[in-house]
């Protein structure tokens, strides 16, 4: 007896062979049926926004790089290579809307307005979370791989029930996909039918293991068994990723559902500063991806537009230079939380026993610095 | 005013009570709505407040916390329900690494007033995965709360106030007593911190909690008879732990035992016992005794009498810290005694 697995609807798992691109790598506006109708606003201007957004993204992240080299933070996971997969769906967002991301996504935290001086406080360690969840409507990062998207549900679960056309925005790694709590989320937000936009970041690796480790099928076709529309895109191409994007939240926002958008892009430095790329891939590899680059895409379109390149060049430059420094001071100003803090917040009521080690440990200090 | 509920009604109207006196309050959980819970003790709830506010999940543990989380961002006062305490281990991430450290790491600015409902402990002839005392897990991570209840009065109130509290609540309800009647007065709301003396005594402090709560009272009759008074204490918070009102008992006593169903090692009463040394010791006539389930998997429940803390246990222990023969097997524990003067 053999059984019959039906083929996905090819409506449900788009661009499962060949990635969703609409800019071509030589910049050429290439045609495309399903996301053309959700860039018909994109001009040279709104286009010269997004690519001062990812150079902003990408000082952003070399500056970092180059602050943990030089002992000014712990650790730093770069996304170098990311920025379009990032940035397209980030101006996607609209203000109300929430992110629950995990620990790469410095594309969003700066497009939703973290404030530097806090976002430092991470990466040196001073702090969990550094920025504020309820202002910035993103929830603190997630290292737990895969936990936030039962997060991301949730939210829009509740925003459903709140009768509001807010949606969520979860966003994990291809190695994510593994991790149960990834199918659980899909299970739930097909059941619930929740407005929430599902974004793995498929950059190839987890750490050192390539994503076919992980899944024998491309990414996109595994949320089309929930029942989940998916879409699998070029993301190196931040106008693909935007109208993407664009897609999938209105269709959450007008009461569609859950969508699912695989970005295929590539992390170009190793997965933290701590990690040695080379032992687990080749450079014939890397360069192939370098090829592909978000920016220099960008460049080759708007310079196709007429812009002057020149000049958008030295706008961006400046702008990402301006927040380079910022990050800097930040990260050579911060000061470390006070010990006392360790007590803080653990409990909306603290706890009577808490205290007691609260004032146990003070005492101690001051004992201490008495004999000191 | 005050009404006859079995332990599963109270809890059924602290869950009323709480959904119509806030309409951010929702349920979820596996078959809670419909089937009113496995022991009916959502019965009728998803009739009474819809299906948007009586949520029947599928069957996914971790995602039932997880997504608690994301409605707590949005303000929602969620109590989850894991059917069994042997099956809370797959939502174990989502409860100590996220719900209890999310006001920790955010510093504050994101508040979990989740409460997850735990139907647990043994005696109810059950199979295994069914009886488990998961507590100390949960006890052992900060930003948690870990609450019991041992009587229809005190299930309600305890409920009731894990419900308003902006903190995460873990509440352990005591299957094999969800059938037991006891007076219930819906005003009493209780705080989440503080241990009950349920009877006074001079000569033996017993702390128990949730099912172990009832053993230690019958032992305390039993005991009575022959003319020792034992002081009981419903300890009803497990985490923190009222240290205090034990202390004070024992200061008084001179004598310890912990009662739980949950192994010995590093339990509650580890917990417990260790803190009493460390603040009462020069008040201890006796070294603290427990009496609890055994460092074994819980046993097939054909023998799980053998397993529990079981009053004749409880007796044993009360004569050993006392240095006394033990009334029934005649053993003579007066030898055993470190510290302090037999009677
Ligand atoms: C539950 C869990 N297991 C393991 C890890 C250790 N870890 C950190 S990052 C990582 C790889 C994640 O890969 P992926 O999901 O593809 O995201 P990426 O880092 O590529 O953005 C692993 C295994 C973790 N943080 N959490």
């Amino acid at each position: 007896m053999s059984i019959t697995v039906p083929a996905p609807d090819p409506a449900l798992a788009v661009g499962l062979d060949v990635p969703l691109t609409v800019l071509d790598l030589d910049g050429t506006r290439l045609p495309n049926e399903l996301l053309d109708p959700h860039l018909t606003d994109i001009d040279e201007s709104a286009l010269t926004n997004l690519y001062v957004d990812m150079v902003r993204v990408r000082r952003l992240d070399t500056e970092a790089f180059a602050l943990t080299r030089q002992g000014h933070l712990v650790l730093w996971p770069p996304l170098l290579g990311q920025e379009a997969a990032q940035v397209g769906p980030a101006r996607a967002l609209g203000e109300q809307d929430w992110v629950f991301g995990s620990y790469r996504e410095h594309g969003f935290a700066l497009l939703r307005g973290a404030d530097m001086s806090e976002f430092a406080r991470i990466w040196k360690a001073y702090a969990h979370s550094g920025w504020d969840p309820q202002e910035i409507r993103m929830a603190p990062s997630q290292i737990i791989i895969g936990a936030q998207t039962l997060h991301g549900v949730g939210y829009a679960m509740a925003a459903k029930m709140d009768g509001s056309d807010d949606v969520a925005l979860t966003t994990f790694g291809d190695g994510a996909t593994s991790e149960g709590d990834v199918s659980e989320a899909l299970v739930w937000a097909s059941t619930f039918q929740a407005p929430v936009v599902f974004l793995c970041q498929n950059n190839q690796y987890a750490i050192s293991e390539p994503v076919a480790l992980q899944s024998g099928v491309p990414l996109a076709l595994r949320p089309t068994g929930f029942g989940i529309p998916s879409m699998r895109v070029d993301g190196n191409d931040v106008l693909a990723m935007h109208a993407a994007a664009r897609i999938a939240f209105d269709r959450a926002r007008s009461g569609g559902g859950p969508t699912f958008i695989e970005a295929v892009t590539y992390r170009r430095g190793p997965h933290t500063t701590t990690d040695d790329p080379k032992r687990y891939r080749d450079r014939a590899e890397e360069e192939a991806w370098i090829a592909k680059d978000p920016l220099d895409r960008v460049e080759r379109a708007l310079e196709r537009m007429g812009a002057n390149m020149e000049a958008v060049r030295a706008e961006a430059k400046i702008r990402a230079d301006q927040l380079a420094k910022e990050f800097r001071a930040a990260c050579e100003h911060a000061e470390p939380p006070l010990a006392d803090a360790i007590f803080d917040q653990v409990y909306a009521q603290p706890t009577r026993r808490l205290e007691r080690q609260r004032l146990e440990h003070q005492a101690f200090v001051n004992s201490i610095e008495a004999t000191a | 005013m005050t009404e006859t509920l079995t332990l599963a009604k109270a809890i059924n109207a602290a869950l009323a009570d709480s959904l119509s006196g806030d309409d951010r309050v929702l349920l979820m959980g596996e078959d809670i709505g419909k089937l009113g819970g496995v022991f009916r003790v959502t019965d009728g709830l998803q009739d009474t407040f819809g299906p948007q506010r009586v949520i029947d999940a599928p069957l996914a543990e971790s995602a039932i916390i997880g997504t608690a989380i994301g409605m707590s961002y949005r303000g929602f006062r969620v109590v989850a329900e894991i059917q069994f305490d042997g099956f809370i281990y797959p939502a174990f991430d989502q409860i100590v690494a996220q719900v209890a450290k999310l006001r920790y790491r955010s510093q504050g600015r994101v508040t979990m007033p989740l409460t997850i409902r735990v139907p647990f402990g043994g005696a109810i002839g059950s199979v295994e995965h069914h009886s488990e005392s998961p507590e100390s897990y949960f006890a052992h991570t900060a930003g948690l709360r870990v609450v019991t209840a041992s009587t229809p009065q005190e299930a309600y109130s305890t409920l009731r106030a894990a419900i308003q509290s902006d903190d995460p609540v873990l509440f352990f309800e005591p299957k094999s007593k969800y059938y037991t009647k006891g007076e219930v007065d819906r005003t009493i709301v209780r705080d989440l911190e503080t241990a009950n003396i349920v009877a006074s005594g001079r000569d033996v402090t017993i702390a128990a909690y949730g099912p172990t709560v009832e053993t230690a009272l019958r032992a305390a009759i039993a005991a009575a008879d022959e003319g020792i008074e034992i002081e009981v204490i419903d300890l009803r918070s497990i985490s923190p732990l009222d240290v205090d009102t034990v202390v004070e008992s024992v200061r008084r006593t001179g004598r310890l035992i912990v009662a739980h169903e949950a192994p010995n090692e590093s339990s509650v009463s580890s917990e417990l016992v260790a803190s009493v040394a460390e603040r009462a010791f020069q008040h201890l006539e006796a070294a603290p005794e427990r009496v609890t389930g055994y460092d074994t998997p819980y046993p097939p429940s054909a023998v799980e009498h053998d397993y529990l803390p079981s009053i004749d246990r409880l007796l044993d222990a009360v004569d050993r810290t006392l240095g006394r023969r033990n009334s029934r097997t005649g053993l003579d524990y007066s030898s055993v005694t470190t510290v302090g003067a037999a009677r």
